[in-house]
């Protein structure tokens, strides 16, 4: 297929690598030639809803547990953008997050998921390999 | 993180010297805004004419930030924002509440 690129990362389950996995996702951004659109920005998304991702599967899906790592995966070919972000924690109910409303400015926390929810076409969060994964989609053409 | 404090007149202008305020270093500028708050700061101006990304923890210590300043009766600007940056505060509906500049210069003049 033209243009497809399928990239896996494995990092340690720790911040300090937020800036690299997003580097690399915008950098990607930018080799995508039949974009139609803005590849400036669609890599400023990409590392947005990265970052994002990567702090939820730190946070949240695998706390009490700061030797396990985090698995990236980002699919990419002329259609379709699919990111996935895989956990080996107890996971945490994407349903308890309310919709695409966006939360109260005053809040300190809890903008993530409606952030990647504003940038992604589709996010779903399930069982895999024995953990769970963070599943982002954007059409791309 | 790398910040720089310095006063000019009566306001007390942070500089966040770093391309991301995010996750990994966002607590630091937290601590820092509160830490100025507590030592009798009113006025506090944070310069983010540096800070190419911000993710959702760098908002919320800003956001944090401006809850602070409400606490002691200060009040926190904001100048610098790159267009990236600016665009994660109309995402989560932050530019309506903070006071946000272009230039230091403009902030500065607004006291």
């Amino acid at each position: 297929m033209k243009n497809q690129i399928d990239l896996q990362i494995t990092v340690p389950n720790q911040t300090r690598y937020l800036g690299l996995i997003g580097r690399i996702g915008e950098n990607m951004a930018r080799e995508l030639d039949s974009f139609p659109g803005d590849r400036e920005t669609l890599g400023h998304h990409i590392n947005v809803v990265l970052t994002e991702a990567l702090v939820n599967a730190i946070k949240h899906a695998n706390t009490g547990e700061p030797e396990t790592e985090v698995r990236i995966r980002i699919n990419v070919c002329d259609k379709e953008l699919v990111i996935r972000v895989y956990d080996n924690g107890q996971g945490f109910d994407l349903d308890l997050v309310p919709g695409n409303i966006c939360p109260d400015p005053l809040n300190e926390k809890g903008r993530g998921i409606y952030i990647i929810r504003s940038l992604m076409d589709s996010v779903v969060y399930k069982k895999a390999n024995g953990g769970n994964v963070l599943e982002m989609k954007k059409a791309l053409g | 993180m790398n910040l720089k404090t310095e006063p000019s007149g009566k306001v007390m202008v942070v500089t966040v010297r770093e391309e991301r305020l995010d996750a990994h270093n966002s607590d630091e500028l937290k601590v820092e805004m509160n830490r100025l708050f507590e030592s009798g700061t009113k006025d506090l101006l944070v310069d983010l004419k540096e800070v190419r990304f911000i993710d959702s923890s760098g908002l919320g210590s800003l956001v944090s930030g401006y809850k602070n300043a409400s606490t002691h009766q200060g009040s926190i600007k904001l100048c610098g924002l790159q267009t990236q940056v600016k665009s994660m505060f109309e995402l989560t509906r932050l530019h309506r509440v903070f006071d946000i500049y272009q230039t230091i210069d403009e902030a500065l003049e607004s006291y």
